[in-house]
């Protein structure tokens, strides 16, 4: 991350339908307890909406909570949109109801890690802080 | 209680008892149940002093039903077993209910895709990704013909997961029973058409609160009149249990739903008998038993009070809180799924103990994908094992009398007044959700549980203790949302050609006028979907008219 930034900064995103919003909202209160900057979009965001979010927040993190199963649809255009506007550098996590088969597929497209049912919040706040230590 | 006990407690406590935790402390400082609620080590006469059985218990079928609603309770009727299902087209739902029947289930229950739950149709931008995924998709009346094709309605009841559109999906399915030769007065079923708890918890809302209002009052006066033995809600609990909440909170905030709603019929014009009877109640069964147990008996007891002190309900059955159980999809967990069946019993067992009218018991892998056909054969299994080999439905609230669990109901009502009596303070449900208290309080309790889990104040076996080595994940019930959208789309296409589009516009039309003025909806969405308008086009009438919910935000 960039010296003169004094915070991880995190956007936890909530796209779809689905607005099961307790994993995204605790994992929001997490990362902010951990001395995070977090910025949460709130529920149905468009993937459109999601990178522009990200872009203008200046984000080190996106954390895309899912749990409708639209994952394989969702993850790819975010990606897509973030590689079309230039913002590769930013580190992309997501969490819910994702069948370990999808997983490797979601990595593929560069997504650095998946954090289902039953992963503590400490395990992903150590996951951001190692991965940002490295750039 | 007499002095002779009282020495004689006196004397366990303080000799034999200090003495062994001397020899052994106990295994923990603090024991808790799932919600964090203290639990003493003994319960004793001393906690329940001057109880009286008849104001507190009575019997069962007798106010305040504390002991169960009916009479006979298990011993004349066994629960409903009412396992929720549905994903992909109708053609596929209607193969798995078939087969559920077929299996011994007594009763259906839809679980519809998130775009049909929204009110989107499936060719909608918004419905991308989503068609057929958790759920089965209904755009227009002809996939709910589909989906009840070759189901008697006047035999079977069914119960619909659905809110915002609540009223379409009732409609459509009053003309689904016509088609098959049966009147509306022979259908009986529950539409959950809870959305107070969708702004508190699930948030799949559409309209702002008081249209919201509006259209589960008009259900209630036309469900009254037309469709008497339908349950026009299903006032929820459950998503409230899953966001986070403590048993608690969703005792106090699905009943201070209910006191909103009953509120709403009665501002509404509606006496209070007319559509009480037909309100019916909805919660989870999470692991802690006896916890669960007396919160299903605190909320009869509640409710009961309720309607027959604040709002002077007369009829008998307007008094019963009847509710349909689920066990808690929240405590399921992705990892050695196998021990997921075991905590599905416990539950069940629970919501069994606690009096409930119908129960339907999850999956082992549900904390992974929508349940694959075994997994749900297994779940109802499970039901059947409880209610024919275990010998729990022999007797009526066998539980009845222990110290504990009459302490434990009577302290989960104290503290559901205490909410109760918050909310009525801030203004009604309404008031405090603008402000955001339930949402709040529900955030808080999810993270304290999270924080006991990470700190391992409390074990969740096979997650944060007991670990091993996965094996590969069975195979799940995959479906494509992308084929499920391109049939649906093709389907959707094809009735908006045969149908007569004038007809359709004049209903839609009809039906805005309604909406600007004070009829009543039912009609004017029943004429709609008989025209073969479709979901999102009925919809898409009431958010021009009736505008769209903007959540007030906080993590």
């Amino acid at each position: 991350m960039n010296s003169y930034k004094a915070k991880i900064r995190v956007l936890i995103a909530k796209p779809g339908l689905d607005g099961h919003d307790r994993g995204a909202k605790v994992i929001a209160r997490s990362f902010r307890d951990a001395g995070m900057e977090v910025i949460y979009t709130g529920l149905r965001q468009t993937p459109e909406q999601i990178v522009t979010a990200a872009i203008q927040e200046d984000v080190d993190v996106i954390g895309i909570s899912i749990l409708s199963g639209a994952h394989l649809y969702i993850f790819p255009r975010i990606i897509e949109l973030l590689k079309e506007k230039g913002a590769t550098d930013m580190l992309i996590i997501g969490g819910g109801i994702i069948p370990e088969i999808d997983i490797p597929k979601l990595k593929q497209i560069g997504v650095a890690e998946i954090f289902t049912p039953g992963a503590h919040t400490t395990e992903a706040i150590e996951f951001v802080k190692q991965r940002l230590r490295g750039k | 209680m007499d002095d002779r006990m009282k020495s004689e407690q006196q004397r366990w406590k303080n000799k034999i008892a200090s003495s062994a935790v001397k020899r052994h402390p106990e295994r923990k400082e603090l024991f808790t149940t799932v919600s964090g609620k203290p639990i003493k080590d003994l319960y004793t006469p001393a906690d329940v002093p001057d109880f009286d059985y008849l104001t507190k218990l009575s019997f069962p079928g007798i106010y305040p039903f504390t002991r169960g609603i009916q009479a006979t309770m298990y011993r004349g009727k066994l629960w409903t077993m009412r396992q929720f299902s549905g994903f992909a087209t109708a053609e596929e739902s209607n193969r798995r209910y078939r087969l559920l029947l077929e299996r011994g289930q007594t009763g259906l229950s839809v679980a519809f895709d998130l775009p049909t739950l929204m009110g989107y149709d499936s060719d909608h931008p918004l419905a991308m990704g989503e068609v057929g995924k958790c759920g089965v998709a209904v755009d227009t009346l002809q996939d709910m013909e589909t989906l009840f094709n070759g189901i008697p309605l006047d035999k079977v009841t069914t119960s619909m997961t659905i809110n915002a559109p609540a009223a379409i999906l009732l409609a459509m399915y009053i003309a689904v029973a016509e088609k098959q030769g049966v009147k509306p007065n022979q259908i009986g079923g529950t539409v959950q058409n809870d959305i107070l708890k969708e702004y508190i918890a699930q948030k799949e809302w559409i309209f702002p609160p008081q249209p919201s209002m509006r259209i589960i009052t008009d259900m209630f006066a036309y469900g009254s009149s037309e469709v008497p033995l339908w349950n026009t809600i299903s006032i929820s609990g459950y998503h409230i249990r899953e966001a986070g909440a403590t048993a608690v909170q969703e005792l106090a905030f699905t009943l201070a739903d209910g006191i909103a709603y009953a509120q709403a019929g009665i501002d509404a014009g509606l006496e209070v008998d007319e559509f009480a009877p037909r309100l019916s109640f909805f919660f989870n069964s999470h692991n802690d038993l006896f916890e669960e147990i007396a919160k299903f008996r605190a909320a009869r007891r509640i409710w009961a009070k309720v309607m027959k002190e604040r709002f002077k309900a007369k009829k008998e059955r307007s008094w019963w809180l009847r509710f349909h159980t689920q066990t808690a999809g929240c405590s399921l967990t992705a990892q050695q799924i196998e021990n997921n069946i075991v905590r599905v019993t416990i539950q069940a067992l629970a919501a069994i103990l606690g009096g409930t009218q119908s129960l339907h018991t999850n999956s082992k892998d549900e904390a992974l994908a929508v349940p694959a056909e075994e997994a749900a054969t297994t779940a109802l299994r499970t039901q059947q094992i409880l209610a024919y080999e275990s010998g729990i439905a022999n007797t009526i609230d066998p539980l009845g009398g222990s110290y504990f669990i009459e302490k434990l109901t009577d302290e989960m009502e104290e503290q559901a007044w205490d909410y109760i009596n918050k909310i009525d303070e801030m203004g009604g449900m309404i008031a405090a959700i603008e402000r955001g208290f339930p949402q709040k309080e529900i955030m808080e309790a999810a993270y304290r549980y999270q924080q006991a889990i990470e700190k391992k104040e409390k074990i969740i076996v096979g997650v944060n203790e007991f670990l091993m080595e996965e094996e590969e994940q069975p195979p799940f019930l995959m479906i494509d949302p992308e084929v499920e959208r391109a049939k649906q789309i093709n389907k959707l296409q094809a009735i908006r050609q045969q149908r007569n589009s004038a007809k359709v516009e004049e209903c839609l039309k009809r039906l805005r006028i309604a909406a600007r003025g004070k009829d009543n909806l039912m009609p004017f969405i029943l004429e709609s979907v008989k025209a073969y308008a479709s979901l999102g086009e009925i919809i898409n009438v009431m958010r021009e008219e009736f505008g769209e919910y903007q959540e007030p935000s906080v993590f």
